[in-house]
């Protein structure tokens, strides 16, 4: 059936996600600089599962499979749940983490467009929750480690958990920094002593806060390419870091800056390509503004007073429940009734 | 300077203006036949006055008005009537209608019109004038110029002049306004006069530099005060009637709501080209300025009678071989002709002759991404997004309180939308919908109140039963003439409480049928076929999209 309009931009789901996965490229490669070829290996694994979860449920939900296998979105999915977890850990948790982000959080809930949850937060917080020992192994950026793995060894430790002789697991992995910040609080420290060790950088973890900056620059691509408005991103950074900023000038040998929590953990990544999924972010500008500062207000707290290592995902999913909510709040005044005081 | 004001939104599709716009405005032959429509207005459509055989003058009135809101048709140029029937006509609704189809006899012969003194002549007679000249709105919406010169006691501010001419490859507004400037001035003038507005402003896209220019120097010309030519910014829809007259004045005009009201009013510069014509020169609408453009060899504007067959005027343009279809209008909010036989009509702006290498068929529709790129584009501000999903899933109240019906069905939404959902085909489909289920809801109310009166009439007829049963009984027990009386006026009593009920209800019933709900006329059978038949179409494409039908399991 033919109707106006007969012509349409040239642009589809599929080539704006491609768009998305290329803008994670300069985070990745910088991240292979620090930590060495393993993330590369989780990226492969978690988009295998993907498209093969991604297929077997569209045939099993009678959908056709090859528009929906091309949009891409799957892929990206799988990209950002295995830069969310350790690239070291073993080869079944990135499969079943995406596996279960795929099938469940997206496929049971309806496929593309109808999940009211991130799938790769979701697939997150699963494998947190299951296999929280695991989710810890990070790597140490191997300037600071002094030993370097080779990628064959890596691969023999993710798939066979064998390492050579002469290392153990804690020479060459470490928690992060934001999570050594909070153990190291506990502990007694202050905020200036443990930024006196050597994990940290200038910012915050050695090599992580680059391979943050990273992120950041493919999220500028993606708002100078008008792939994603700067509503979210910038709410939710501005949100962090005033929340950080209250409790850092409140007491800063407790709390620490607000930078710091910028270059920390999911925080980039969180903010450019996480919350900006459009599926499962409010439709209306309002509503991004109040989803962007409660998720960047709740994970300062998480991470501040909670008892995961980082706060990013679970204040997503905890702002993904309300966008039903936000949206019919803030609807816009249509053509001709602004102001006419609704 | 004056400063403009924007809407939100809009796009930026290719134009494809040049191709139609490097040679004048051609007048089209006399064509083998004319098909003339009798409704090709808003509003009722108009009676035939000749009868099969008839010889006919150019200008000679073929059919008139029928009521207030109604306009005349003419014969484009003097022949024999043929046939007075039902033939397939270019309207969206691809139905036929009655058609006058007549034989030029190629004399092209006036029938005898002159202008009047428009200085010297009420504006009450000037409306007239325009109603039997058949002047109606050219810019696509065919609304009778008379009645929207009628400014309903509005102190009128601005007669905003559209020579925007947003939609991609029509260019005959934009020719027109090079060619015919001071024609067209003057009918603003004239316009402006049955208004009485204080202001009038002429917006032109600012794609346009020539018509720009020949426009600026007719008013200059012209020596009009209080008339300006202002370039506006090149972004779809400026053309439509509420965006630019937000541009040009900042007042917004919601759904619903008369523009007069707000001191503002709104026509196309072929509109006022055409009223000066009728007015000044006393000749009717016969003819108009048609893009033809496409998949044509040379792509250009013509001046064409009202009735001329589309192929025969595509021939004029080079048609080619692989040409699939037609469109009426732009490719925005065109409307795909059901054959390349109808004729052209007084709305018909542009025919772009299409293949599928012009436009090809839509990939197939995802669900939505709920990407929001379709309200940031919507000029009426609206969610379309939301107002898609309530469409789908035969929301209809929901679809109107997030005010469907604000919708101006511009296409914008639908162009940039990366899933490639159709989505003003589901807007379409809600408001014919919403339309068909007001006209059952009047028919549902008629037939209900028939229900009651029959449900009144039984219980009536029992209790009279009863009642005559007691009497019985009573007269058998006890015959006593006292008692009798006071039945009587019991019964008395009864029967006036039912008189009245009868006369309340009948009182209602004529209040129903003058609501026209019983007898429907042909217009309304029309509308009501038009719309099962896009109901069904949209089923089928329902069906079809059916990837993404399944509701969230939450
Ligand atoms: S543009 Fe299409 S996919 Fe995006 S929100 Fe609108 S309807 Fe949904
Ligand atoms: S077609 Fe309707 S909903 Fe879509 S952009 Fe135009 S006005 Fe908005």
């Amino acid at each position: 059936m033919f109707s106006s309009p007969f012509i349409t931009q040239p642009n589809s789901v599929s080539q704006i996600m491609l768009r998305v996965l290329l803008a994670l490229i300069p985070g990745i490669a910088l991240y292979v600089w620090y930590f060495g070829p393993a993330i590369l290996v989780s990226i492969t694994l978690a988009s295998i599962t993907a498209l093969a979860t991604e297929a077997a449920m569209l045939k099993l939900r009678k959908r056709p499979i090859k528009p929906f296998i091309s949009d891409n979105t799957a892929l990206l999915t799988a990209w950002l749940l295995a830069l969310s977890i350790p690239p070291l850990a073993p080869w079944w948790l990135i499969v079943v983490g995406t596996a279960f982000a795929i099938a469940v959080s997206k496929h049971l809930y309806g496929g593309l467009g109808s999940n009211p949850f991130n799938p790769a937060m979701i697939g997150y917080a699963v494998l947190i929750i299951s296999f929280p020992v695991h989710m810890t192994h990070w790597l140490t950026p191997h300037a600071m480690s002094g030993v370097e793995l080779s990628f064959i060894e890596q691969l023999n430790y993710i798939f066979n958990g064998v390492l050579p002789n002469h290392l153990t697991l804690d020479a060459i992995t470490m928690a992060t920094a934001l999570d050594t910040m909070k153990t190291q609080l506990h502990l007694g420290l202050s905020v200036t002593d443990i930024r006196d060790m050597p994990i940290y950088g200038h910012l915050a973890g050695k090599g992580s806060e680059i391979v943050a900056i990273g992120f950041a620059i493919g999220g500028l691509y993606l708002i100078l390419t008008r792939i994603i408005t700067w509503h979210l991103p910038v709410a939710y950074l501005a949100a962090l870091f005033a929340t950080a900023g209250i409790f850092h000038l409140v007491d800063p040998q407790h709390y620490v800056t607000p930078l710091f929590h910028w270059f920390s953990g999911a925080a980039m990544i969180g903010a450019f390509f996480i919350l900006t999924d459009p599926v499962t972010s409010p439709t209306t500008v309002k509503g991004k503004f109040i989803f962007a500062i409660g998720a960047g207000v709740l994970t300062y707290l998480i991470r501040a007073f909670g008892g995961f290592p980082d706060g990013m995902a679970f204040a997503t999913l905890l702002m993904n429940i309300c966008v039903p909510l936000i949206d019919a709040y803030t609807q816009p005044k249509v053509f001709g009734k602004k102001g006419a005081g609704k | 300077m004056r400063t403009l004001f924007s809407f939100h939104g809009g796009v930026h599709p290719a134009t494809h203006k040049a191709e139609s716009t490097r040679t004048p405005i051609t007048r089209a032959a006399i064509p083998s036949k004319l098909v003339i429509p009798l409704w090709q207005h808003v509003g009722n459509r108009s009676v035939p006055i000749v009868q099969v055989g008839d010889h006919v003058l150019k200008g000679q009135k073929i059919g008139r008005p029928e009521g207030k809101l109604s306009s005349a048709v003419h014969a484009s140029t003097s022949g024999t009537v043929s046939a007075i029937d039902m033939q397939l006509v270019a309207h969206h609704s691809g139905l036929p209608d009655l058609c006058v189809t007549l034989i030029p006899d190629g004399k092209d012969e006036w029938v005898t019109h002159a202008g009047v003194d428009i200085a010297h002549t009420a504006p009450a007679e000037l409306r007239h004038l325009l109603r039997k000249a058949g002047v109606v709105g050219l810019g696509g919406a065919v609304f009778p110029s008379d009645l929207k010169t009628d400014a309903h006691h509005h102190q009128m501010r601005t007669l905003v002049i559209n020579g925007a001419e947003c939609e991609p490859y029509i260019t005959c507004d934009d020719m027109l306004m090079r060619e015919r400037a001071l024609d067209i001035l003057h009918g603003a003038e004239l316009l402006r006069e049955l208004l009485q507005a204080e202001e009038v402003l002429i917006g032109i896209e600012d794609n346009k530099p020539e018509a720009i220019a020949a426009m600026q120097l007719a008013v200059t010309q012209a020596g009009y005060r209080k008339m300006e030519v202002l370039s506006v910014p090149t972004v779809y829809p400026s053309g439509g009637a509420k965006q630019l007259i937000r541009i040009l004045t900042g007042i917004e005009v919601a759904a619903g709501v008369r523009s007069t009201e707000k001191g503002v009013q709104c026509f196309n510069v072929a509109t006022a080209y055409s009223a000066w014509r009728a007015l000044a020169h006393g000749e009717p609408l016969l003819s108009r300025i048609i893009t033809v453009t496409g998949n044509v060899s040379h792509a250009q504007n013509f001046e064409v009678l009202i009735g001329t067959p589309l192929n025969e005027l595509v021939a004029l343009a080079g048609s080619q071989p692989d040409t699939t279809r037609h469109i009426m209008g732009g490719p925005m909010m065109g409307v795909d002709l059901p054959s390349g036989t109808v004729s052209v009509t007084k709305a018909t702006n542009c025919i772009i002759a299409s293949s599928p290498k012009l436009f090809p068929p839509p990939a197939p529709a995802l669900p939505c991404i709920r990407c929001v790129r379709c309200a940031d584009v919507c000029p009426a501000d609206l969610q379309p997004q939301d107002l898609y999903w309530f469409a789908k899933s035969n929301n209809f109240g929901k679809a109107q309180e997030f005010n469907l019906a604000d919708c101006i069905e511009c296409g914008a939404c639908a162009y940039v939308c990366p899933s490639n959902i159709p989505l003003v085909q589901y807007y379409r489909y809600a408001k014919s919908e919403i339309h068909a289920r007001s006209v059952e809801k009047l028919a549902a109310d008629k037939a209900r109140e028939r229900h009651d009166y029959r449900q009144f009439r039984i219980e009536r007829e029992k209790t009279e039963k009863a009642q005559r049963l007691a009497q019985k009984e009573r007269d058998a027990a006890a015959a006593k003439a006292s008692f009798d009386a006071n039945l009587a006026a019991t019964e008395n009593a009864q029967q006036q409480t039912i008189n009245e009920a009868i006369e309340r209800a009948k009182a209602q019933a004529v209040g129903t049928h003058a609501l026209n709900t019983e007898a429907l006329t042909p217009e309304q059978l029309a509308k009501i076929a038009a719309v099962d038949a896009r109901r069904a179409k949209l089923h089928e494409l329902a069906a079809n999209a059916g990837a993404d039908d399944e509701p969230p399991k939450s």
